[in-house]
C-alpha cells in the first residue's frame, strides 16, 4: 500500500449518555433488524469492523436502575453469530471480561464466531476489578484489583495456545482415511496457572485469518502492557491530537521491548464525529447534541452520584443543593468513574460549589461547564477528511473507532458524506480487498 | 404430533462423516450447518436440536471437531422463519448469567423461537473450566436463568421523552437468587426475551423442570416423566432409513467403521414402517426427537417421505406457539424492588 490507509469502527457501546435514544428518527438499535440495518451500512460504507461493548452489570443510581440512560443489549457474542449468517465482510468484534468468564468457554465461542464469519471475528479483551459486577456470577468479586491484568494476561495466553492446538492439516483429506483427525494433529491444552486452571482437548481449527483480531481497551499502564504484549488493535481513548501522539509514541516503546514491530499494531482511538454542510452548522449541531445528551434530569442524576441522597425535589435550573452529601465514598454502579476519580469526592464537591457560585451556575449549568467536550470531530465533511489525513500521515493514529450519537444517521453521514471525501484524499479503500479483518485492518500474517 | 430433529456434524452415526458425500471437514463449515437447518424447516420440523460439549464428539477415529452450538444457532437466526432453535448448553462450563444472555439474546435474533437443550457435565467438561467452577446443581442453573429472564417485565423500555427516563426502573429487578452454592443478583443485560420463558428441553435423568422432557421411546417413561410432572414429553429416536441401499446395509457399513452404541431406542427399516411406528408412539409421546443416522442421507428422506404424511401440528409465530404453550406471566411483574 503506497500511503498510511484509515481504519475505521462503529463502537455500539451500549450504555452512556452519548446515545440520544430520544431522537425520533433512530432505529430500535439493539433488535437484530436494526444491528443488521448498521452492519449492512458499515458494509456499505467499506468500514473495518463493527464493535460491540458490554457491560455485565445494568447501570444503577442509588441503588435502582439507571432510568436516563439506554440500557439492555443482547449478548455481544450471539447477536455478532446472527450478523456473521447475513454479512459478508464487516469484522464482527466482541468485547468480553476475562475476570467474568472461562478460558476454554470463552476461546472456543471467540473461535466459532471467526470461523462462522470466516475469519471476521474479534474480541475486545476487558477485565473488570469491582464485586459489585461480580454479584451476578457463580464466581464473582473474586479477583484482586491489582492481579486483573494478570488474570487477563494468562487468559490471553491459555486461548491463544486453545487456538493454536490444531496443526493446519489435522482433518482427513477425504473420507477413506484411517481418521478423521490425523493422531497426534491435536494437541490438548492444560494450564495450571495461579489465576487461570484448565485442561481442554480444543474442539477447532484456526481461521481464514488464524484466530480472532485481540483489541485492548484500557488505558492504565496494566493496559498498555497487555496491550504490547498481545493485541493486534488498541482501542483508546487519546483522541486528540497532542494525546494521540504522545500515547503512540508510549505504545510503540512498549512494543519494541516485547520484540514487536510498530506495525504488529493498530491503533483506533474512540471518536465522536458530527458533520455538517456548514461549519457552523456543524457547531450548532454539536450544541444541540450536548444539550440533548446533559439533560437537566441527567444532571440530578449526576449529582445524586455523588451526593449519595435523593435530590429529585430540586430544581436543575436552581442553585446547587444546599444539603451536605453523605460521607461514604462513590460506588462504581454507574460504571462511568474512572478508579482514579472513585475517591476524594467531598474536595471535588467543594471545587464545584465554588466554582457555581463565582459563575452564578444552576445545577444543569454546572454540569454542562465540568463535562469537557472532546474526543468530537466537528465541522465540514472537508474539514474532517483534512484534519484525519494529518492523524493518518504523521503516524498518531490508524483509524477511529467512532461512536454513534444517532443510529442510524451518525452513520449513513459518515458514510454518504464523509467517506468519499476520505478517499479522494487516498486514505481510504474504495473496495475491499480481503474478506478477514486482520487483511482490512493491514495487520501481518499470523 | 411434535417432530424434532437433532442435526449435529454430520449425524447422529459416528461415522457418519464417512457416508456424507462431502469433505471430512465440512462438518465445521457454516454452509454445512446452514443447509441442514434450511432443509428441516422446508421439511416442517418444530424445531431442531444442537448438540454440543466443550470437548471432542469423538476421541476416537470419528469427528474430533465441533462449532458451539449457541453461535450456531444464531447464525441461521436471520436465514430461517419457522423452525425453532435449541442449542445444548452445559449448566456447568459456563456462568449462568451469560447463558441466560446468550438464549435470551437468540430468542430475541429470531423473533421467539429459541430453546435451550440442558446438559449436565463429565469430568473431563469440568476439566476445561477447572478452578473457575465448582459447577452447582443443574435445577440451580435453570432456576437463576429464568428469573434472569423475567427480570425485565416486557414493557421496561418507555422512551419518555418529557421525564427523560428510556426505562422505567420499577420494571427492571434485581433477582437475588439464592441457590445451595452461589448466588446472581441481576438483572441480566438483555431485556426479557419475546417468548417470556424461552423453551427448555431436559432429559428426564437431569431431574430439572423442562418445558419438553425427553425420554427413551418406552411408554413407561413416558409416564414417569409425567407422574414426575412433565408438560411435553418427547421420545429419543434414532432413525436410519431404506436409501440408495436398505438401510440395514447401510447401518451395517456404518457399524464396520465405528460401532454406534447408544442406550437409545433405533428404527432402521423403510419411511412406511418409520410412519407406522412414529403413530404408534403418539399415543404415549408428544412429539418426538429423531436423530438421524446420516444428515445428508436421512434428513433428506425424512422430509420426502415421512414427514408429508405425518399429521405434524402447524408451527405458530414463535416456539411457544408451535408447542401450544402459552407465554409465562412475568414474576416479577408488580414487584418494585
Amino acid at each position: 500500500m503506497s500511503r498510511p490507509q484509515l481504519h475505521l469502527g462503529v463502537f455500539y457501546t451500549g450504555v452512556g449518555q452519548q446515545y440520544v435514544w430520544s431522537d425520533p428518527g433512530n432505529i430500535d438499535h439493539t433488535t437484530i433488524d436494526g444491528t443488521l440495518e448498521i452492519a449492512r451500512t458499515l458494509e456499505r460504507g467499506l468500514f473495518d469492523a463493527f464493535f460491540f461493548g458490554e457491560g455485565l452489570r445494568v447501570r444503577e443510581n442509588r441503588g435502582r436502575v439507571l432510568a436516563t440512560d439506554v440500557a439492555g443489549r443482547p449478548d455481544a457474542l450471539t447477536q455478532l453469530a446472527a450478523l456473521a449468517g447475513a454479512t459478508t465482510h464487516i469484522g464482527l468484534v466482541a468485547t468480553q471480561n476475562t475476570t467474568y468468564n472461562f478460558p476454554a468457554d470463552l476461546a472456543r465461542r471467540l473461535s466459532t464466531l471467526d470461523l462462522l464469519s470466516d475469519g471476521r471475528a474479534g474480541w475486545n479483551i476487558v477485565t473488570t476489578d469491582n464485586a459489585w459486577t461480580g454479584a451476578n456470577f457463580r464466581r464473582g468479586g473474586w479477583l484482586d484489583h491489582d492481579r486483573r491484568y494478570d488474570r487477563a494476561t494468562q487468559f490471553v495466553e491459555a486461548a491463544k495456545a486453545i487456538w493454536s492446538s490444531w496443526a493446519d492439516d489435522a482433518v482427513a483429506p477425504d473420507s477413506a482415511a484411517a481418521n478423521w483427525a490425523t493422531p497426534g494433529s491435536i494437541r490438548a491444552v492444560e494450564r495450571h496457572t495461579d489465576l487461570v486452571d484448565l485442561t481442554v482437548v480444543p474442539t477447532l481449527p484456526r481461521s481464514r485469518q488464524g484466530r480472532p483480531v485481540l483489541f485492548q481497551a484500557g488505558d492504565s499502564p496494566g493496559g498498555r502492557d497487555l496491550a504490547a504484549r498481545h493485541a493486534d488493535v488498541v482501542f483508546s481513548a487519546n483522541t486528540e491530537y497532542d494525546k494521540a501522539v504522545a500515547y503512540a509514541t508510549d505504545i510503540r516503546r512498549r512494543l519494541a521491548t516485547y520484540g514487536r514491530s510498530p506495525d504488529s499494531l493498530r491503533i483506533l482511538p474512540g471518536a465522536s464525529v458530527i458533520l455538517g454542510a456548514t461549519a457552523a452548522e456543524a457547531t450548532e449541531r454539536a450544541e444541540w447534541l450536548r444539550r440533548e445528551q446533559l439533560t437537566p434530569q441527567r444532571a440530578i442524576g449526576f449529582l445524586e452520584q455523588y451526593w449519595g441522597k435523593d435530590l429529585s425535589a430540586y430544581d436543575p435550573h436552581g442553585p446547587l443543593p444546599d444539603i451536605e452529601p453523605d460521607a461514604g465514598e462513590l460506588d462504581p454502579s454507574r460504571g462511568t468513574i474512572s478508579i482514579a476519580d472513585r475517591t476524594g469526592k467531598l474536595d471535588r464537591i467543594r471545587t464545584w460549589r465554588e466554582l457555581a457560585e463565582a459563575k452564578n451556575l444552576s445545577i444543569h449549568g454546572l454540569v454542562l461547564a465540568i463535562h469537557p467536550q472532546d474526543r468530537s470531530f466537528t465541522g465540514t465533511p472537508t474539514h474532517i477528511a483534512d484534519e484525519w489525513t494529518h492523524y493518518i500521515q504523521t503516524r498518531a493514529v490508524d483509524g477511529f473507532n467512532i461512536t454513534p450519537h444517532l443510529l442510524p444517521a451518525t452513520i449513513t453521514d459518515i458514510v454518504d458524506l464523509l467517506i468519499p471525501e476520505l478517499q479522494t484524499r487516498g486514505i481510504y479503500r474504495t473496495e475491499y480487498t480481503s474478506t478477514t479483518l486482520r487483511d482490512h485492518l493491514d495487520l501481518p500474517p499470523l | 404430533m411434535f417432530l424434532a430433529v437433532e442435526l449435529d456434524g454430520a449425524g447422529a452415526h459416528p461415522a457418519a462423516w464417512r457416508a456424507s458425500g462431502a469433505s471430512p471437514a465440512s462438518v465445521l463449515l457454516p454452509s454445512t450447518v446452514r443447509e441442514a437447518v434450511a432443509l428441516a424447516e422446508e421439511g416442517g420440523f418444530t424445531l431442531a436440536t444442537f448438540a454440543d460439549s466443550p470437548v471432542p464428539p469423538s476421541s476416537g477415529a470419528d469427528i474430533a471437531g465441533r462449532l458451539e452450538a449457541v453461535g450456531r444457532a444464531a447464525f441461521v437466526s436471520t436465514t430461517t422463519q419457522r423452525i425453532g432453535l435449541a442449542p445444548s448448553v452445559s449448566t456447568a462450563t459456563t456462568e449462568p448469567f451469560h447463558l441466560a444472555a446468550q438464549i435470551a439474546s437468540l430468542d430475541h435474533a429470531t423473533h421467539g423461537r429459541a430453546a435451550w437443550v440442558v446438559e449436565g457435565a463429565t469430568p473431563a467438561e469440568l476439566a476445561t473450566v477447572g478452578t473457575d467452577g465448582p459447577p452447582g446443581e443443574a435445577a440451580e442453573v435453570v432456576a437463576a436463568v429464568r428469573a434472569l429472564w423475567d427480570s425485565w417485565e416486557d414493557d421496561a423500555v418507555i422512551k419518555d421523552v418529557p421525564t427523560g427516563r428510556y426505562l422505567d426502573p420499577d420494571k427492571v429487578h434485581h433477582i437475588d437468587f439464592e441457590g445451595a452454592t452461589f448466588t446472581v443478583k441481576g438483572p441480566l443485560i438483555t431485556p426479557r426475551p419475546p417468548q417470556g420463558q424461552p423453551v427448555i428441553l431436559a432429559a428426564d435423568t437431569l431431574d430439572v423442570p423442562a418445558d419438553i422432557t425427553l425420554v427413551d421411546a418406552r411408554p413407561d417413561r413416558a409416564a414417569a416423566a409425567r407422574a414426575a410432572g412433565a408438560r411435553l414429553v418427547f421420545a429419543e429416536l434414532e432413525v436410519v432409513l431404506d436409501a440408495h441401499k436398505p438401510a440395514s446395509a447401510r447401518l451395517a457399513d456404518l457399524n464396520r467403521a465405528t460401532p454406534w452404541s447408544t442406550s437409545r431406542t433405533r428404527y432402521t427399516g423403510s419411511a412406511e414402517g418409520l410412519v407406522a411406528l412414529l403413530a404408534t408412539l403418539s399415543a404415549n409421546f408428544d412429539g418426538v426427537r429423531l436423530h438421524p443416522a446420516v444428515l445428508s442421507v436421512d434428513l433428506p428422506a425424512l422430509v420426502e417421505h415421512v414427514l408429508p404424511v405425518l399429521d405434524l401440528y402447524p408451527r405458530g409465530d414463535t416456539l411457544r406457539a408451535s408447542l401450544g404453550l402459552a407465554k409465562p406471566a412475568n414474576r416479577f411483574e408488580g414487584s418494585t424492588r
